[in-house]
């Protein structure tokens, strides 16, 4: 993974798969601690105990097409490596935690991303039957999206209409520019 | 500066839109559209699936093809990411592996535009004549 957007586009892909009805994603910037934190939240299946032990070993995964599952390995070894930790909260009909600490300003932390395109892929997405809440804090400010709101004021207009599309685009862009995010 | 774009401004823009949407009213049933799957798990994200995905969504768009692309699971194929799956109307599903963006211009302007197929088709939905 190149940068911080694909870590969160690859671990929401999980929340997906666990047929999450409502999903968090929560990125905090602490500058006087040094940290930034990553926080994916669901509603969805959830694991037991056992999973989630076995869930950040490279070669456990619940699919049946490959028998690798290196998304949360990664995530963890990129937070690890910034001086940061990670951790899996998850319990069974209730949902999975995953955070994941990175040092803000270590040398090996990799960048931000495309954190826009990223939110537009999962949040547009014409089959998508999630919803998404978003939060960003900064030092400079906070911004907070929530798809739910967005689909009650589209009424009957599809969130993967083109122009809602490049609207919502401009409207994370705009946001995310204002409160200054760190790259 | 220009006002931060809000949920009035979407309001707005769903009534614009609401207006126009009955005039493409087979958007609604996805087996009229071209569809296309892209695989979307850790294997395909790490070649540049993302790319691919916002490739297709915005080249499409621009050239005014109804089109659905939505994101899939890992289909097993993680040698060959990004892969693709790709359904024309009453056609049966095709795989493409190694599709960057210049695969998938030429996906979209031969296979998609003139139904010819492309080179780099994965043969996974193969059934032999006896079937």
């Amino acid at each position: 993974m190149k940068d911080l957007s694909l870590h969160i586009l690859d671990i929401v892909q999980n929340s997906i798969r666990a047929k999450a009805k409502l999903i968090g994603i929560e990125i905090s910037e602490y500058p006087e601690e040094d940290q930034l934190v990553i926080t994916i939240t669901d509603d969805g299946t959830g694991m037991n105990q056992e999973q989630v032990q076995r869930a950040i070993d490279p070669f456990y995964t619940s699919r049946t097409t490959r028998n690798v599952g290196l998304g949360l390995s990664l995530f963890k070894q990129n937070a690890e490596m910034t001086g940061g930790s990670f951790t899996i909260e998850s319990e069974l009909g209730k949902g999975t935690k995953v955070t994941a600490t990175f040092g803000l300003k270590h040398i090996d932390r990799p960048i931000m991303g495309d954190l826009v395109g990223t939110l537009l892929l999962l949040i547009t997405d014409a089959k998508s039957e999630s919803d998404y809440v978003f939060k960003h804090q900064t030092r400079t400010g906070r911004y907070e999206l929530d798809t739910r709101q967005i689909r009650q004021t589209l009424e009957n207009v599809s969130i993967s209409h083109p122009e809602v599309r490049s609207f919502v685009k401009e409207m994370i862009q705009e946001n995310l520019e204002q409160i200054q995010i760190s790259e | 500066m220009n006002k931060i774009k809000t949920l009035a401004d979407l309001k707005k823009l769903q009534s614009e839109v609401q207006s126009k949407i009955k005039l493409r009213e087979k958007g609604d049933i996805p087996e009229s559209l071209v569809q296309i799957k892209v695989s979307m798990a850790t294997c395909g994200i790490a070649s540049g699936a993302k790319e691919t995905m916002s490739f297709f969504i915005d080249e499409l768009d621009h050239q005014g093809i109804d089109a659905l692309v939505t994101q899939t699971g890992c289909m097993g194929y993680c040698y060959a990411e990004p892969t693709i799956e790709l359904t024309l109307p009453g056609k049966e599903p095709i795989v493409y592996g190694f599709v960057n963006k210049t695969k998938a211009l030429e996906i979209i302007e031969k296979h998609i535009k003139l139904n010819e197929l492309v080179d780099g088709i994965i043969p996974v939905n193969y059934s032999s004549i006896d079937n």
